[in-house]
Parts: structure tokens; C-alpha cells; sequence
């Protein structure tokens, strides 16, 4: 029987009755994370673009921009809100709460996407903002200089700049995410922790179920850690650029009629 | 000659600070003006007032007779057609020097990808920059970004282009890159404004020299006038200081 087992025996009997269940977990557990991340991204773009909207000299006592700052209050409130408080009872407040305050019954994946997600928003709305604010501000200048408005420069010039100086950030709150989805086990995501407790549990085997999950965890976070430096790499682009010969000009040039 | 642009009674201030203080002036199509004056007169701050990078406190400009001023003006629209060349070039740095001269024209002007190509290709090669477009700003020497940037600025076609301080941030070999580039506009009739150190470029070039001194435009006038005959005590003391450095 198992207990009879030495350890690496255990291990072995583990993965061959669990090892499909590991692997479901494995993957629920990085489908939340990743499509989390994107969203939570998109959410602090978002935020952190609203946060940083200028007032124009001479227009603070517009109705438009007393609107922006409400607007702007209540993003900051949500972001207090969500990066000072833990995950793991925010799930428990979306879940149940929403349920017995408004009646919303959310389904357990869809509470463990929108914690997570939000939770993500909280985080990079701040990183997006510092990032905004770290680009030299001759960039937005030189973007104004052009006749482009505040958006344009936005998207086309200070963004893209922005999300390559806080990509690191950003591969850090996918590792994060891919850890605390963890806790997400509290509204019964059968997530890879979720595995490991009833493997653990079944079978009395803390240590043996621990040490494969936690190698499973390790491979997940280093390979989309090695990922991303590969992302920042293409982003950076060539250190050499290549000199346009005749040729090149020309068809640049002449490109219309292609 | 047509009136573009006129600034009447012009004043800004940072808080208690005052930095302009009843500009009056004013640029005729094909003008090169001149923008002398020690660092800390103000001439930086006007340049910028004109592009509305900063906002004056009082005063007008009129561009076309039209108050830019007014709130309702589309501020965007009209910087469109005043470009501005900086002294810390401002090269979108994500992209190449193609596409440095390519969005305006698209973003802004609307027009279509090709033709922008086209454009933009013609004033990279106006400024001898076309073996360069692949490369990215940071690959480029102090010289040879200031070109990309005026022709970024000149491929939005403006009716006038103001340059601040153009050559400030180069090494003396590289003033020389950017001057002759300057020169050659001003000799096919480009209105330009330019905030300037280099004496010899106010004297030669332009066919209108202000010398700006604490916030006021202290003399204005001919080259050949305020150079060799300048009226004002405080024209003479500068010109004198500055043309002795050389």
C-alpha cells in the first residue's frame, strides 16, 4: 500500500491516479491568470490614462472637468479599495455578496475572473500612471507640436512607450496571479490548489502532493517569466538599424503606385 | 506682404513670477525672425506661448486675424499649421524615423498611408536624412535627430514653423548640419521664428531681429540695423558681451 512506499514511490502512485487532475488544475489555474492579467491590463490602462487627463489652464471651473474629477475620485476610491484589501476575502464579498445584496448570482467563474481581475486593475492602474508620468514630457510635446490632441499623443506616442517601460510590472502581476488564484479555492475553483487539497487529502500525503504542485507552480511562473524577456527583447527591437539604399528610397518613394 | 500672426499685449506669468510682459509683435508671410536675448529673457517662453504649450495669462494672438486664444478654438487644429522644432529634438523614440514623419500627416491631417510616405519622404531627403528611415531616434546622433524633427515638423506643411533653440543641445560640428538645413528654408520663403544664440544665423539669415530682455521686447528691427546700430543701451551691453565671446 501506499504508506509502504518510499517517496519518490509515492510520487509516482500520486501522478499515475492524479495526474490528470493536476494537470486540469494546472491549466484552470493559468486560463484565470492569463485572461485575468489581460483584462486587469486593460482595466489599469484605462484607470491610469483617466488619472492622468491635464485640465487646460483657465477651464478648471467647467462642468466636463468637475465631471473628470468625480470621475477620477471614484477611480482612486476603487483602487484604495482593492490594493488594501486581501484577495481571498474580496472573493468571498463578490461571491456571497452580491448574491445576497442584489440578488446577482454569480457563477463561481465568473466571481473568480472578476476578483481577479479588478484586483489586477487595482495594481497596474498605478504602475500604468507611473509609466505615463516616467515618459519625458517633450514626448507629449513633440506629439502636441504636430496638431495631435491629448488621446492621440496618448495612443500613438506615450502609451506604447509606457507599456514597454512597465512590462516587467506587468509579468509580475501575471506570476502573482498565477500564485493567488490560489486563494480562489474559497468559492470552490478547482483550481491546481484546489487539487492538491483533495489529493492531500485522500490519500495523507501532504509533503509528496505539496513538492509536485509546487514544481508544477515553479514551472508555470519561470517559463512565462522567460516568455516576457523574450516579448521585451522584440519590443526593444535591433540595436543596428540598416542604412535605406537607392533602391529602398525609391520604392519608398514610389510606393503609391504599388 | 500678408499678415499670419500677431501677438498684442502678450504676458505670462508662473504664479507671482512674470516672464512676458506686454509682448507686441508681429510675423508677415516669408518672415525670418530672429529671437535673441540672455537665457532667462523670456524668448523660450514666448516661442512656446505661440504653440500654446503654455497658456499666456493675458493678451492675444491673433493667427489670421483670429483670437487663438478663444476658448472655442480648436487648439489642435492650429497647431497643425504653426510646427515647432525643440532643443531637445522630442523624436517619438517607439518609432522610426519614418513614422516619426508619417503620424501627424495621418493622425492629424487625415491623410492616407501612401501619401504620407511620399511626403514624409521628401522632406527626409530635403533634410538628408532618407538613408536613415529604418532607424530609431535613439540610433542618431544629436545633428542628425534635429533634422528628422524639422522634417517631421515640415511634413505637416505649417504656414509657420518656430524653432526653439534649435542648435543649443549640439556639439559645435553638428550646429553646422542643422544651420545650413535652416538656411536653405528660410531661402525658399518658409516663415520661421527662430530662438536663437547663433549671432551670425540672426544676422545673416533673418530678415528681422527682436532682442528680448526680462520679459520685454526691448529693440526690434532690421539685422543690418540692430547689429551695427542698435538703439538701446541694453541692446549694445548684450551684443557686445555676446559678440565678444566669439
Amino acid at each position: 500500500m501506499i504508506s509502504e512506499m518510499n517517496f519518490l514511490g509515492r510520487i509516482i502512485y500520486i501522478l499515475q491516479s492524479y495526474g490528470v487532475s493536476y494537470l486540469t488544475g494546472a491549466g484552470t489555474t493559468l486560463l484565470i491568470a492569463l485572461v485575468s492579467t489581460v483584462i486587469g491590463c486593460l482595466i489599469g490602462f484605462a484607470v491610469g490614462v483617466i488619472q492622468t487627463i491635464p485640465v487646460r489652464e483657465g477651464n478648471e471651473r467647467t462642468p466636463g472637468v468637475y465631471f473628470l474629477k468625480l470621475c477620477q475620485m471614484i477611480l482612486h476610491a476603487y483602487v484604495e479599495l482593492f490594493r488594501g484589501t486581501p484577495m481571498i476575502v474580496q472573493a468571498v464579498f463578490i461571491y456571497y455578496g452580491l448574491a445576497q445584496i442584489w440578488g446577482i448570482q454569480l457563477g463561481m467563474w465568473q466571481a473568480a475572473f472578476l476578483v481577479v481581475s479588478v484586483n489586477t486593475g487595482a495594481y497596474m492602474a498605478e504602475s500604468v500612471r507611473g509609466g505615463i508620468i516616467s515618459i519625458d514630457s517633450g514626448q507629449m510635446e513633440g506629439a502636441k507640436s504636430i496638431g495631435m490632441n491629448h488621446f492621440q499623443a496618448m495612443i500613438s506616442v506615450i502609451l506604447p512607450q509606457a507599456f514597454r517601460n512597465i512590462l516587467p510590472q506587468i509579468g509580475n502581476n501575471l506570476i502573482i496571479n498565477i500564485k493567488d488564484t490560489s486563494v480562489l479555492s474559497v468559492i470552490s475553483i478547482v483550481d491546481l490548489f484546489f487539487v492538491h487539497k483533495s489529493v492531500s487529502g485522500a490519500l495523507y500525503t501532504y509533503f509528496e502532493s505539496a513538492s509536485i504542485v509546487m514544481l508544477i507552480y515553479l514551472t508555470m511562473t519561470v517559463t512565462v517569466s522567460r516568455l516576457l524577456r523574450l516579448l521585451e527583447k522584440y519590443l526593444d527591437g535591433s540595436e543596428n538599424y540598416e542604412l535605406a539604399d537607392c533602391m529602398d528610397i525609391g520604392n519608398q518613394m514610389h510606393k503609391k503606385g504599388a | 506682404m500678408e499678415k499670419i500672426l500677431e501677438l498684442s499685449h502678450l504676458g505670462k506669468s508662473f504664479g507671482n513670477h512674470v516672464v512676458l510682459r506686454d509682448i507686441n509683435f508681429s510675423v508677415k508671410k516669408g518672415d525670418v525672425i530672429s529671437v535673441i536675448g540672455a537665457s532667462g529673457s523670456g524668448k523660450s517662453t514666448m516661442l512656446r506661448c505661440i504653440n500654446l504649450l503654455e497658456t499666456p495669462t493675458s493678451g492675444e494672438i491673433l493667427f489670421h486675424d483670429t483670437n487663438i486664444l478663444n476658448k472655442e478654438n480648436d487648439i489642435p487644429a492650429y497647431r497643425s499649421k504653426v510646427g515647432m522644432v525643440f532643443q531637445s529634438f522630442n523624436l517619438f523614440s517607439n518609432m522610426s524615423v519614418l513614422d516619426n514623419c508619417i503620424v501627424g500627416q495621418v493622425k492629424v491631417l487625415k491623410k492616407n498611408k501612401e501619401d504620407a510616405r511620399q511626403k514624409a519622404m521628401q522632406f527626409l531627403t530635403k533634410v538628408g536624412m532618407e538613408p536613415y528611415i529604418h532607424a530609431k531616434p535613439r540610433q542618431l546622433s544629436g545633428g542628425q535627430k534635429q533634422r528628422v524633427a524639422i522634417a517631421r515638423a515640415l511634413a505637416m506643411e505649417p504656414e509657420v514653423l518656430l524653432f526653439d533653440e534649435p542648435t543649443s543641445a549640439l556639439d559645435p560640428l553638428m550646429v553646422g548640419e542643422v544651420l545650413n538645413v535652416m538656411k536653405t528654408l528660410a531661402s525658399e520663403g518658409l516663415t520661421m521664428i527662430v530662438v536663437t544664440h547663433e549671432m551670425s544665423f540672426a544676422r545673416d539669415v533673418s530678415n528681422h531681429v527682436v532682442y528680448m530682455d526680462d520679459g520685454f521686447i526691448v529693440e526690434e528691427g532690421a539685422p543690418s540695423q540692430l547689429f551695427s546700430e542698435p538703439k538701446e543701451e541694453k541692446t549694445k551691453a548684450f551684443l557686445a558681451t555676446i559678440l565678444a565671446e566669439k
